[in-house]
């Protein structure tokens, strides 16, 4: 019988003393183990979760546990923990162990919770299936000939196969939530800079955010309100007080949504997400609040704005990676030059490479303002668009995706469509706005269909609010 | 006294000596030509941690030893800005009159090389922190020039990679990594070798002034690149300019500029056209040397650094940077001349460093006699300092005592002579008596009592009195010997003034 389901369940069963830490951790190992096909994890931490537990069982007895006390949870290969080793599932980081650790993990083992491993994601956080890592491919746990999505599948995985109580990812441009999507979780992209990203290892510096997947809206929101918040390690992240999201759930007002013609009228829509999604704005409308459709004429250059800027920035933040520090450095080299060639040919994989060159080529002075410029241009464009919609309406709400998982290898040859499955969730990565995903049904084969709600800025709070009431419209 | 006068710790400012290794072209064609240079200065800024990390920016350490992850590039870091790097570039460029700029915004130079952990720069590209601004300085001949800044931004250094002899392999020390720099870039407003020069010594004497970089050239914390073009004289633009790298001093500089110019004209002359290259100085032949030319296919690929808040600068902070400035070189400089009445001469010896220059300073607000406190600068103190290589704040006489020697001779109490050879020695060893204290035990007080020095007057002439006829009939060179008697009957105390003033009422009635 499943356990464990909600970090509530855990604390119910730990305050009548029916369970205890190791307990939990030794039910999570198990399920781990039990599933250990789906390759969600890429390294289970058994031994010092088993001690930690311990040390926090202490703690509950002696009355100082944290209020993360009992929480399990994996990290997405990204996030770095140290004296662990991480690899940002690439060869080119084999055998890296961190000297020091994210701070949004550290806030987390502050009050207690137990890191139990790390998880599998795309290379460098790119891609839409994980399929693009070295430690192979992530079964879709609802049907395993399909992706979980991607770039945090692993994270996604260990959370739909109940391998942990919630766990991180990362989301520069919808890797968390299209995932959350494609495995029926809750996935929140916070705003831009309101989690600190030191020890998240850059893919797109002015885009990535640190996410969560969880069952249930109240464990995400109470994990993300431990997380976010200033950070001396980190000169961007926002100084704006956290509010205490998980104690502001309670929602009982009528609101202005929005919703995008232009997503509910791409032809690349999946008609079960058009429907499900037009159904839960019949259902909102029904309850009185306001619906409208507004116009999102930039949907179409929202992609190629994002891939411009993210590969710029991640042709950059890769560069360290050259053999010469740390890592892998390829043992044909003979000289500096092949050693950067062959080490950095050799250690990438087809995805990352694909990215480093696209990103080389914008930033280059015959093209740089052909493309660079004019892709920031865009995305201020965007980024004052969105902002001025969501001073207009309070959420806009969107498909989170514009299908449903897809099977293995079903757009490997094709990167243009692989990069189509972010078309949805770009926008808000783009505007720097958060955005929430949200189990909203199934489609025909019983694959999870996601829903997504996006905010204005550090309005994290009223997006928890709206996405725990949705979720329960959507249940009745 | 006043010719040979340089401060041990500067190089000599005028007369540079080129060597040309062979005369190439006349000087006639030569003439036709205008040589066009700019300058771009970095200056390594002497705080205590790394541009956007904590570690030690110390100097000598064991190799890779001020290396955090964050000076590594490990995975997962961010940097952050010193702020006190950036309170010393916003110093300079107060100091030459730029704008300062509020909004400061980084970016990224991307390049790969072993001494660069990140594969990138973070440097400033488009809005420095300082634009415009000038620095003005003095030609050998006097000529007051003023040379335009373009700009100063900030940056952090690369790591350093070491060809150790007998090793197949490079290896890098990080240490230096991430070391605050300043770059001071020049607009192309230099004309000659000897203008370069004065540049650079008016921005090492500017830094050092700031007590923002310790200016030392042949150590690397002050380091030159010269953008060098040549045109016919009148023509409106500019040629093909050429990067010279690794001069590692100012001399170096100069003797670049110099072969440059000849080469350039050399080739202009006989039809071949310049490239654009960077090219490398060999301090040995006085040369220089193009490089691989793969270092002009550089695209730096330079984009707004993303891992970094941009860095407002305050009114608040602007204003409590711009009080804590100090008094510049140039600002005392004419204070000297004009508050003091000193010669540009002296004004120039006593500002080339800001130790000396504020040690006068608070000489001259002890006495008034400001010519007598500058001989004495320039004199017997910078003779012992340079004697024993000291500095001047080794210099074991407090400007308090040195104004009472001073004020001893003015009061005509001691001789010049006195002071100069008998108490001044004494004062640098003994640190307790005072100057007077000195004379008196030495003796050495004046008589310049008239009624006592008569006396002995009347006696030598007495004494002498063949000599007094032969004066009276007009050997007046006599007087020499008479005041010699003077000085001998008084042992030496007898003020002279008073002493030539009595010898000659009595010789003339």
């Amino acid at each position: 019988m499943e356990k464990f389901l909600s970090f509530d369940d855990i604390q119910k069963s730990l305050e009548i003393r029916e369970t205890d830490c190791k307990a939990i951790v030794n039910y999570y190992l198990q399920n781990i183990q039990t599933k250990a096909h789906l390759n969600a994890f890429v390294e289970v931490y058994k031994e010092s979760a088993l001690e930690q537990a311990a040390k926090v069982d202490e703690k509950i007895a002696s009355g100082k546990a944290g209020r993360l006390a009992g929480m399990v949870i994996g990290i997405k290969d990204v996030l770095v923990y140290k004296d662990h080793e991480f690899n940002a599932s690439s060869k080119i980081l084999k055998g890296f162990i961190s000297q020091f650790t994210a701070t949004a993990v550290q806030r987390l083992i502050d009050e207690d919770a137990i890191i139990i491993g790390r998880l599998n994601c795309d290379e460098f956080g790119m891609g839409s299936s994980n399929e693009n890592s070295v430690h192979g491919k992530v079964l879709n746990a609802a049907d395993e000939s399909r992706v979980p999505g991607g770039s945090s599948g692993g994270s996604a995985v260990a959370v739909q196969a109940n391998l942990c109580t919630v766990s991180l990812g990362t989301d520069t441009g919808g890797s968390v939530r299209q995932p959350a999507a494609f495995t029926g979780l809750v996935g929140i992209k916070p705003t831009y800079s309101r989690v600190s990203r030191w020890g998240l290892i850059a893919y797109a510096s002015s885009f990535d955010t640190i996410g969560i997947f969880s069952r249930n809206i109240r464990d995400n929101a109470l994990v993300m309100e431990i997380m976010a918040g200033p950070d001396n390690f980190d000169s961007t992240a926002s100084r704006k007080p956290v509010p205490k999201y998980s104690e502001l759930l309670h929602f009982d007002k009528r609101v202005k949504i929005a919703y995008l013609k232009e997503t509910i009228e791409s032809p690349a829509l999946q008609k079960e997400i058009k429907e499900n999604t037009l159904s839960i704005l019949e259902r909102l409308k029904e309850e009185g609040h306001e619906v409208e459709e507004v116009e999102f004429p930039l949907l179409k250059y929202v992609l190629p704005t994002y891939y411009i800027l993210t590969t710029a920035e991640a042709s950059s933040n890769l560069s360290r990676y050259d053999g010469v520090k740390y890592g892998f450095r390829s043992p044909n080299a003979h000289n500096l030059e092949s050693m950067y060639k062959m080490t950095r040919s050799e250690g990438f994989g087809e995805e990352v490479k694909r990215r480093i060159m696209l990103g080389t080529f914008v930033l280059s002075a015959s093209y740089y303002d052909a493309y660079f410029t004019k892709a920031q241009k865009v995305r201020r464009l965007i980024k004052e668009f969105t902002e001025n919609l969501l001073n207009k309406y309070d959420y806009i709400l969107l498909p989170t995706t514009p299908s449903t998982a897809f099977k293995f290898g079903e757009h490997s040859n094709d990167p243009v469509a692989m990069y189509l499955e972010d078309l949805f969730t770009v926008q808000a990565s783009v505007s720097g706005v958060p955005a929430l995903s949200l189990p909203n049904g199934k489609d025909q084969q019983g694959l999870p269909i996601g829903i997504q709600v996006m905010a204005n800025s550090f309005k994290e709070a009223e997006l928890y609010a709206f996405g725990s009431y949705l979720m329960e419209l959507s249940n009745n | 006294m006043g010719s040979n006068l340089v401060l041990p710790e500067f190089e000599p400012i005028f007369g540079i000596l080129v060597v040309k290794i062979e005369e190439m072209i006349s000087a006639e064609i030569k003439n036709k030509y205008e040589l066009v240079v700019g300058l771009e200065v970095h200056a390594q800024l002497l705080t205590q941690s790394k541009m956007y990390t904590a570690d030690s920016t110390e100097f000598g350490n064991l190799p890779n030893t001020q290396i955090s992850v964050i000076t590594l590039g490990h995975p997962g870091t961010l940097p952050k800005v010193n702020r006190k790097a950036v309170e010393y570039a916003i110093k300079m460029g107060l100091a030459c009159n730029s704008n300062i700029t509020r909004t400061n915004i980084f970016a990224r130079k991307n390049y790969f090389y072993p001494d660069l952990p990140k594969g990138y720069q973070i440097t400033q590209d488009k809005g420095p922190i300082c634009v415009g601004g000038e620095v003005p300085i003095t030609l050998p001949d006097g000529t007051q020039k003023s040379i335009a800044l373009t700009r100063i931004h900030m940056e952090e250094d690369a790591g350093k990679s070491m060809h150790l002899a007998g090793e197949v392999d490079t290896l890098v020390d990080f240490n230096r990594a991430g070391v605050p720099l300043i770059e001071i870039v020049s607009e192309p407003d230099i004309r000659s070798s000897d203008e370069a020069y004065a540049y650079l010594v008016e921005i090492k004497k500017l830094v050092r002034y700031l007590e923002i970089c310790d200016g030392n050239m042949e150590e690397g914390s002050l380091r030159c690149d010269a953008n060098i073009s040549v045109r016919l004289r009148g023509a409106k633009e500019y040629g093909k300019k050429v990067e010279v790298k690794n001069m590692n001093s100012f001399r170096n500089v100069s003797r670049a500029i110099e072969h440059e110019f000849e080469r350039q004209i050399e080739l202009i002359e006989a039809g071949i056209e310049i490239i654009s290259e960077t090219r490398t100085f060999d301090a040995t032949t006085g040369t220089t040397s193009g490089m691989r030319t793969k270092e002009d296919l550089n695209d730096y690929r330079y984009f707004p650094e993303p891992d970094l808040s941009p860095v407002i600068v305050s009114e608040e902070w602007l204003a409590s940077i711009q009080e804590s400035m100090p008094a510049l070189p140039r600002e005392l400089y004419n204070k000297f001349i004009r508050e003091y009445g000193l010669p540009e001469y002296d004004a120039g010896v006593l500002t080339d460093s800001k130790e000396i220059a504020l040690y006068f300073e608070e000489l001259c607000g002890l006495i008034h006699n400001y010519k007598a406190a500058s001989n004495w600068m320039m004199g017997p103190v910078k003779s012992y300092l340079n004697e024993l290589t000291l500095h001047i704040s080794d210099f074991p006489i407090s400007p308090r005592r040195l104004a009472e020697l001073i004020e001893l001779i003015d009061e005509g109490k001691v001789s010049f002579s006195a002071a100069s050879q008998k108490i001044y020695p004494i004062l640098l060893e003994d640190k307790v008596k005072t100057p007077l204290e000195i004379a008196q035990s030495q003796n050495l007080i004046q008589e310049s009592n008239e009624e006592s020095i008569k006396p002995l007057v009347e006696s030598v002439l007495a004494e002498n009195s063949a000599k007094v006829a032969e004066y009276r009939s007009g050997k007046k060179g006599l007087m020499g010997m008479f005041m010699g008697q003077v000085m001998k009957k008084s042992q030496g105390k007898a003020d002279p003034k008073v002493a030539t003033k009595i010898l000659t009422e009595l010789l003339e009635n």
